[in-house]
């Protein structure tokens, strides 16, 4: 298993910038683009605040059927996709569609869609026999997010090993992790690969609210995301995508393609513990980080930037505060830290490739995004966070790294290819 | 590379709950269709199913457990504790890191999410469970299986529609190859329920029969669409030299998979399930002649049957492999279907007998050596499982008797 995987395209739909380009200048600007939700009128909820993109399928060049046939989420990945195949400037037609194969990640799905049908068919929540004669021809489409794999592929002509991966909010980290291991193996020689979600709908809100999970700082909703500072209370709800054209790394320089990064390392541990709760003591993260290394052949002191979950909940933000300690030792407390959650919130399954986007765009600019809004750092959290503003930063390796519902903990590291002997 | 291989099996199935019930109502060709007893189907147009009628979760379950979990978590749960136990493995007594769980999802914990959706719509947000964060979404089978016995090694969560169960096992045995020494893998489906039925008619494919016995006939000339059933299968995935330290019984190799996506329809290109098998085959380094049953997809969707015959026939040749589909006796299971053929793939090979196709008469439309009726005694050393899902998505995995 000599091959070596890399990225070299990258597409990215985020909150407050559709496309790689402004998603990259929104962070590094340290701007936020969470603000008042306003999908629809929530007024009888808890949180009412959310990170959304603002999106027009028709502008981004789907056709008519596209958007009808799809949930905004496979509309958010299919125009991702597009953006990455483009960026990789790879002649798709000039590989076998049969090497070229699809990993989607999604936590939640066509929740939106899946959300709006239902109160239709069911009149509102009358009818307990909801009535097949609403439903929409596409609704099987929503019942299971394999369609959001299907679309990317039908999109770029994929004909390869493709599905989707629903690990929770680590589902973006784990469909570049599965997708990597596809080409490793030689099942494919190019992968697109990725995650989106849409889960901005009253289903989510109300079950995120139950759970107190999501913040209710309302008033504020520009400052409501605030990883690591002593006054956060919960994330913000976002949507979004990003999506990466990976190859194998000869393939990639035979080609001349430029190259983002190498997929060096991935792992992800479970901790077996609570469907919803951390410990604090962050051991089976530290034991993914620790993996992910080993198989990227770096030490700990060869990180120069880790992309933090940093959702702005208390116990995420103290368990991997402990995680990057217990793995990293005191290189922990010297590698600069960053959650950009604080500016585009947290989407969920589509969350880790956004961030890994991020990690990409740090490298290629040499500057590392902000945590935006910190501004009294909570004292159990005493690393270096990045407050505020980027940082001008030499930045030739990253650790990324998620933490989900299930008990899913998951890490990702990107390297510069260039020189590093195996 | 290390091999993988099967050493538990756990099976919730219409036919049966737990192995032997399953195997030996498989082998009796006895149905598991009826007309749905769970919800007063009589206005919509799909009215049988493949129901699981005798499943208590109290019995198996803690009542904690209960309010936090949909019908097929309870299911898979279950199921994960039976593969455990036929393996001999004490999840609890494995070191750390050394076990995970990698679980197929079609819809999720879809009966659980209507319930909610409900809440909200009729009665407001502040009615929606605080277990709607996790129940019904694709990852709650692996967390849930995680934390009941303590697995803390590599865990996935594969979606691809029916094919998702396939590739979840091909996905596990990729974690065993990079040196995971046990994965409880494979996928339980339970979706019978009036907010899933009417997602599933709108995919198009269901019968509409309402007569158990004609209602899901593959390959068979008055093929109309498939029923919907519930259940599924666990297996417990272990490293070869693991097995073999433990001194355990094996009941076989997982020793090929691979997968293909078909091209968008009216593309003009060709579908790709016949690469697949023939992938497959070479990745477990098998001849076609080794092959000597093929549990196939069984659309019963007379385009897509013509597909998977032709794909048969062109690798194998004309009637050269006998051919079954024991779904037709379950239902599609969606990703619970690829581990329960498999299952039955194993069992078929450790008892030298196929089980049959019921049903179905063999139609000259299709050049396929279809076991049906009765159950057909063969030797197989080797078995191939086909499972194809709505959307393009083709999984073929090759399975061995010894390793």
């Amino acid at each position: 298993m000599n091959r070596r995987v890399v990225v070299t395209g990258v597409g990215v739909t985020a909150p407050g910038g559709v496309g790689a380009k402004s998603f990259w200048g929104l962070i590094a600007d340290g701007r936020t683009a969470t603000r008042s939700l306003s999908f629809f009128d929530a007024s009888s909820f808890r949180s009412q605040v959310a990170a959304e993109v603002d999106f027009d399928g028709d502008l981004l060049g789907l056709t008519p059927q596209e958007i009808r046939r799809m949930d905004r989420a496979a509309q958010f990945a299919v125009v991702t996709a597009r953006e990455s195949v483009t960026d990789s400037g790879l002649e798709f037609d000039a590989v076998d569609p049969n090497r070229i194969g699809v990993t989607i990640g999604s936590a939640v799905g066509a929740t939106m869609g899946l959300d709006q049908e239902y109160r239709t068919v069911s009149d509102g929540g009358r009818l307990e026999l909801v009535d097949h004669t609403y439903a929409v021809p596409h609704l099987y489409n929503y019942l299971t997010p394999g369609a959001f794999a299907t679309e990317v592929a039908w999109a770029t002509g994929a004909e390869g090993p493709s599905t989707v991966v629903s690990t929770g909010c680590t589902s973006g980290l784990d469909a570049i992790g599965y997708a990597a291991e596809i080409i490793r193996e030689g099942s494919a020689e190019v992968m697109i690969a990725g995650a989106t979600d849409a889960p901005i709908s009253p289903i989510t809100v109300a079950c995120f609210d139950a759970i107190k999970a999501t913040t209710p700082r309302n008033e504020d909703p520009e400052h409501a995301s605030r990883p690591f500072d002593a006054s956060r209370n919960g994330f913000v709800l976002g949507e979004g995508a990003a999506v990466f054209v990976l190859e194998e790394l000869e393939n990639a320089r035979r080609r001349g393609a430029k190259i983002y990064a190498e997929v060096s390392g991935y792992a992800t541990r479970s901790n077996a513990y609570h469907m919803t709760g951390l410990k604090s003591d962050g051991k089976e993260m530290a034991e993914a980080i620790r993996n992910a290394l080993d198989e990227a052949r770096l030490d700990p002191a060869d990180i120069d930037y880790i992309n933090a979950h940093g959702s702005g909940t208390r116990q995420n933000d103290r368990h991997e505060t402990a995680a990057f300690k217990r793995s990293l030792g005191e290189h922990a407390y010297r590698a600069p830290v960053s959650s950009i959650k604080s500016m585009v919130g947290h989407s969920l399954g589509a969350i880790g490739s956004i961030e890994i986007a991020a990690s990409v765009l740090a490298m290629a600019n040499d500057v590392v995004p902000p945590t935006a809004n910190l501004h009294t750092p909570d004292p159990e959290c005493d690393l270096d966070y990045v407050p505020l503003t980027a940082r001008d930063w030499k930045t030739d390796a990253v650790l990324s790294v998620g933490s989900g519902f299930g008990g899913f903990q998951s890490a990702v590291v990107l390297a510069e290819p260039h020189g590093r002997q195996r | 590379m290390s091999k993988t291989v099967v050493t538990g099996l756990g099976v919730a199935a219409p036919t049966g709950l737990g192995l032997s019930e399953y195997w030996d109502t498989t082998l009796a060709g006895r149905s598991g269709i009826d007309r749905i007893s769970r919800f007063d189907a009589s206005s919509y147009p799909a009215r049988l199913a493949g129901e699981i009628t005798d499943f208590t979760a109290e019995e198996y379950l803690p009542n904690r457990l209960l309010p936090q979990t949909d019908r097929m978590t309870r299911l898979a749960l279950v199921c994960a504790d039976w593969a455990f136990e036929d393996s001999g493995i004490v999840p609890a007594e494995m070191p750390d890191y050394e076990a995970g769980v990698i679980t197929a999802s079609h819809a999720g914990g879809f009966e659980f999410g209507q319930n909610e959706l409900r809440a909200l719509w009729s009665k407001g947000g502040q009615y929606v469970s605080a277990y709607q964060s996790f129940a019904w979404f694709y990852a709650v089978n692996s967390g849930q299986i995680s934390i009941r016995n303590g697995l803390r090694g590599p865990s996935s969560v594969v979606v691809s529609d029916q094919a998702g169960g396939v590739d979840a096992i091909a996905q596990a045995r990729r974690q065993i190859r990079n040196g995971t020494r046990v994965v409880i893998s494979g996928a339980v489906d339970a979706s019978i329920c009036p907010w899933g039925w009417v997602a599933q008619m709108a995919g198009g494919r269901l019968s509409t029969s309402e007569k158990p016995s004609r209602a899901y006939l593959p390959f068979d000339d008055d093929a109309c669409g498939h029923i919907v059933g519930e259940g599924g299968a666990l297996i417990v995935l272990e490293d070869a030299e693991h097995a073999r330290e433990r001194g355990t019984e094996v009941y076989g190799e997982i020793a090929g998979h691979a997968s293909t996506m078909d091209p968008r329809p009216g593309s003009g290109r060709e579908p790709t399930l016949q690469k697949a098998i023939e992938r497959a085959l070479v990745d477990a380094a098998a001849t076609p002649d080794e092959i000597g049953v093929v549990f196939a997809d069984a659309a019963a969707v007379p385009t897509l049957d013509q597909i998977e015959a032709e794909a048969i026939t062109k690798v194998f040749g004309p009637r050269g492999v006998p051919v079954t589909a024991p779904k037709t006796m379950t239902g599609r299971l969606y990703s619970g279907a690829g581990p329960l053929d498999l299952t039955a793939a194993f069992l078929t090979m450790r008892d030298g007998v196929i089980p049959p196709t019921i049903g179905s008469s063999r139609s000259d439309r299709y050049d396929i050596d279809l076991v049906a009726g009765e159950p057909r005694t063969a030797a197989p050393g080797a078995a191939l499982v086909l499972s194809r899902g709505q959307g393009g998505f083709n999984s073929a995995m090759v399975v061995r008797s010894g390793y």
